[in-house]
C-alpha cells in the first residue's frame, strides 16, 4: 500500500481568462468549423457551441486535446418560454398574452432545445460548458458514453425529461418516471398540475410590500 | 460464465426487463464447471443498507456479482421543474432538501449564482459565516457517516456515538439559523441574520468534542482489523474510472486525485483566507473512501476553528432590492459539499423567478458507477461497498 497523502500545496494558481481563450483555440484547431460560436466572460467561465454532428467529436476533442478529464454532467435547455407563465394566473381573468419568442443564451443558437454539458478539466481547474443545437424535427444527438462513461445517466435523464435520444446509447429506460409515463416533464409546455388543479394562492392572498406605490399592491379580488 | 448480460434490451420496460433477466438466471447455468445455478437478489427499495429506497438488483453467480443495476427515483421530486414556478428567494427553501444532513450546503451554491448573475457579493463576515455553517453542515453529515459504517459492518456502537454528537453540531446550526435540518438562513447578498451571544466560544467547545469523536472512531473502526478485512482492496475505484464517471469529492479524493473545489476555484468564500489540508488516498478501495471522509471531518473541525479566530466584523447583508429581480445570463456554481461537487447551472431570463436550474448533485454521478463497481464483487462486499460510496437518496433523484 502507498502511504496516504495529505497536499499541503498551497492554492494552485487560478485559471485566467487566457486559458479559457487558449481552449477556445484549441478545441477549434481540432474540430474545425464545427465549433460554431464561443463565448469567454471574463473572471467567470468560458461557452461554446458545436455543430450537432460534431458532438461527439467535440467531446473526445475536449477530453484527449484540452486534458478535460472529470465529467460534471450533461442536460438539456428548452428555450421556449413557458406558456403558463410561472402558473400564477388567475382563471377569472381572460388569459394573459406571453411571449413566445424563442431566444437562446449565452454563445447562441437555432432550435429550441439545446444539449449542454460541462466538463472540467482537474489539473488546470477550469470547465468547459458546451452546447449544441437539436433539430426540432428530429430530437437525437450522438451518445457520449464512448467519451465520458458517466453520460450514461445524464442521458437518461435527459431523455426521459426532454424527449431527446440518443444515438449509441444501450439503453435509454426512464430513471424516475412510470415506464409508460407520456410527456416530457421539463419541456416548458408540460403544466406543472399542482398549479393546474388548484389555483395558486398568492393571487388572491398578497401582502403589500413597503415601498410599493399603493394601487400596484392591491389585487382586484382580494379586497372584496 | 457464458450468458450474455449484455444484451441490448432497449425498448423493453423497467417490468419486461427485470422479467428477462430473472427468467434467464434461474434458466441458465451460470458456471458449467461448478454447476451453480445463476439467480437474481433485488436488494430494496426499502432496506436499511440502501439509506433510502435506492433498489439494487443483482445478479448472482454463487456468491459473486456478475450483473448489478441501482435503480432510483422512488423520490423524485422534481425540483428542476418546481424552480422554474419560484422566485429567485424561494429556490433555496427547495434545494434545502436535495441533500437533507448537509442542509445548508446546498443553498450556498444556488445563492452564489444567483449573486455571480447580479453581480453582488456578500460582505467579507457574511461569507466567513457562511462558510463555518458550510462546515458545520459538513461535519454533521459525514459524522453520521462515520458511525453509519460501523452498522453496516455489523458494529453498532459508533452510530449512537455518531448520533450524540452530531446533536452538538445540530444545536450549533439551530442557535444560528433557528433550524436544524433545513436552515433556509443563506439570502441573495449575505444572511438572514448575525450569529447569536455566546455562539462562538460553544462552537470552540464543540469542535474539541467532535475532534475527540473523529479519534474515536479513527480507534473504534479504522484500526479495527474487522473492519480493515472488509474495506481494504475492496470496491477499487481506479481514478480514470473515478474521473470519467463524474465522481467527486471524497469519492474522487480517494481514488488518488487531488482535487478539492474549496480550494480549486475562485468562489467569494472563506476558505482562501485560513490554512488547511486537503486529504487524499492512492487506494481507490472502500477503506481509502472512508479514511479520507475521517480525515475530511477532522480538517473541518480545524477549519471552523481558525476561521472563528479570523472572523471580520461588519454587516452580514449587502444592499439588495426588497424584490429581487436577477438580470439575463447563465452561471454556473458549484461547491464541495459533504457528498461531493454540488453544483447549479442557473439560467436568467431578467425575471423574478429563473428561466432554468440544472442541478448537478454528488449522489448522482457517484452511484452512477455502482454497476461498474459492483461487477464480481461478493455478496457482502455490495454493503460496504454502497456505504463507503456514500450518498443520500434525495440527492440522487432531487
Amino acid at each position: 500500500m502507498v502511504s496516504p497523502l495529505a497536499s499541503d500545496t498551497p492554492v494552485a494558481e487560478l485559471p485566467g481568462d487566457a486559458l479559457r481563450e487558449r481552449a477556445v483555440d484549441q478545441l477549434r484547431s481540432a474540430i474545425g468549423d464545427a465549433l460554431i460560436d464561443s463565448l469567454v466572460k471574463p473572471g467567470d467561465d468560458v461557452w461554446v457551441r458545436v455543430r450537432t454532428d460534431a458532438w461527439r467529436e467535440a467531446g473526445m476533442a475536449l477530453r484527449n486535446v484540452l486534458g478535460m478529464d472529470f465529467f460534471c454532467f450533461l442536460s438539456a435547455i428548452d428555450w421556449m418560454p413557458s406558456p403558463f407563465g410561472r402558473g400564477e394566473d388567475d382563471p377569472t381573468q381572460p388569459p394573459v398574452e406571453r411571449d413566445t419568442a424563442i431566444k437562446q443564451g449565452y454563445a447562441g443558437g437555432e432550435t429550441r432545445f439545446q444539449m449542454l454539458a460541462r466538463v472540467v478539466s482537474t489539473t488546470l481547474h477550469y470547465g468547459v460548458n458546451i452546447k449544441t443545437d437539436v433539430a426540432d424535427d428530429d430530437l437525437s444527438v450522438q451518445s457520449w458514453i464512448p467519451v465520458y462513461a458517466g453520460a450514461n445517466w445524464h442521458e437518461r435523464e435527459a431523455h426521459e425529461m426532454f424527449g431527446i435520444s440518443f444515438a449509441g446509447h444501450p439503453d435509454l429506460r426512464n430513471m424516475y418516471l412510470p415506464t409508460g409515463f407520456e410527456g416530457y416533464p421539463l419541456r416548458k409546455d408540460f403544466p406543472l398540475l399542482a398549479r393546474h388543479v388548484k389555483t395558486w394562492p398568492g393571487i388572491v392572498d398578497v401582502e403589500p410590500l413597503p415601498g410599493e406605490p399603493e394601487e400596484a399592491t392591491t389585487v382586484e379580488g382580494a379586497a372584496e | 460464465m457464458s450468458v450474455d448480460t449484455t444484451r441490448d434490451l432497449a425498448g423493453l420496460g423497467d417490468r419486461q426487463k427485470l422479467a428477462y433477466i430473472a427468467s434467464q438466471a434461474a434458466d441458465a447455468r451460470l458456471n458449467v464447471e461448478l454447476e451453480t445455478e445463476g439467480m437474481t437478489l433485488n436488494i430494496g427499495p426499502q432496506h436499511p443498507a440502501t439509506h433510502g429506497t435506492l433498489r439494487i438488483v443483482c445478479r448472482l453467480d454463487g456468491e459473486q456479482v456478475v450483473w448489478a443495476e441501482p435503480s432510483a427515483g422512488y423520490m423524485h421530486r422534481g425540483y428542476e421543474k418546481l424552480t422554474e414556478v419560484r422566485t429567485f428567494p424561494q429556490v433555496t427553501t427547495l434545494v434545502n432538501r436535495i441533500d437533507w444532513l448537509g442542509s445548508f450546503a446546498n443553498e450556498v451554491p444556488f445563492i452564489l449564482a444567483a449573486e455571480k448573475l447580479m453581480g453582488i457579493e456578500a460582505p467579507p463576515r457574511a461569507q466567513h459565516i457562511r462558510t463555518i455553517l458550510f462546515e458545520l453542515s459538513r461535519i454533521a453529515n459525514v459524522g453520521l457517516f462515520l458511525g453509519d459504517l460501523g452498522v453496516q459492518m455489523g458494529a453498532v456502537t459508533p452510530v449512537f456515538m455518531a448520533f450524540r454528537d452530531r446533536e452538538y453540531v445540530l444545536n450549533l446550526i439551530e442557535g444560528a439559523t433557528g433550524g436544524r435540518f433545513h436552515p433556509n438562513f443563506d439570502r441573495i447578498g449575505g444572511l438572514k441574520d448575525d450569529l447569536p451571544k455566546g455562539w462562538i466560544d460553544e462552537t470552540r467547545g464543540v469542535m474539541r468534542k467532535l475532534r475527540n469523536f473523529c479519534t474515536e472512531m479513527e480507534d473504534l473502526l479504522f484500526g479495527n482489523e474487522i473492519f480493515q478485512a472488509r474495506t481494504r482492496g475492496i470496491g477499487v475505484i481506479p481514478k480514470e474510472i473515478a474521473l470519467q464517471y463524474g465522481l467527486s469529492g471524497a469519492n474522487l479524493r480517494a481514488s488518488g486525485v487531488d482535487y478539492d473545489l474549496r480550494r480549486d476555484q475562485h468562489l467569494p468564500m472563506a476558505w482562501d483566507k485560513v490554512d488547511w489540508k486537503v486529504w487524499s488516498h492512492p487506494d481507490g478501495d472502500s477503506f481509502a473512501r472512508c479514511w479520507v471522509r475521517l480525515m475530511e471531518t477532522r480538517e473541518s473541525t480545524l477549519i471552523v476553528d481558525r476561521l472563528l479566530d479570523t472572523i471580520p466584523s461588519g454587516p452580514v447583508m449587502a444592499k439588495v432590492p426588497r424584490i429581487i429581480k436577477v438580470p439575463e445570463g447563465e452561471a454556473w456554481v458549484s461547491t464541495e459539499n459533504p457528498l461531493g461537487e454540488m453544483g447549479y447551472y442557473v439560467v436568467s431570463k431578467g425575471d423574478l423567478g429563473p428561466f432554468r436550474v440544472k442541478i448537478r448533485s454528488a449522489s448522482f454521478n457517484n452511484i452512477s458507477v455502482v454497476p461498474w463497481v459492483l461487477r464480481g464483487v461478493l455478496v457482502p462486499d455490495i454493503i460496504t461497498i454502497l456505504a463507503s460510496l456514500y450518498f443520500i437518496l434525495g440527492d440522487i433523484d432531487r
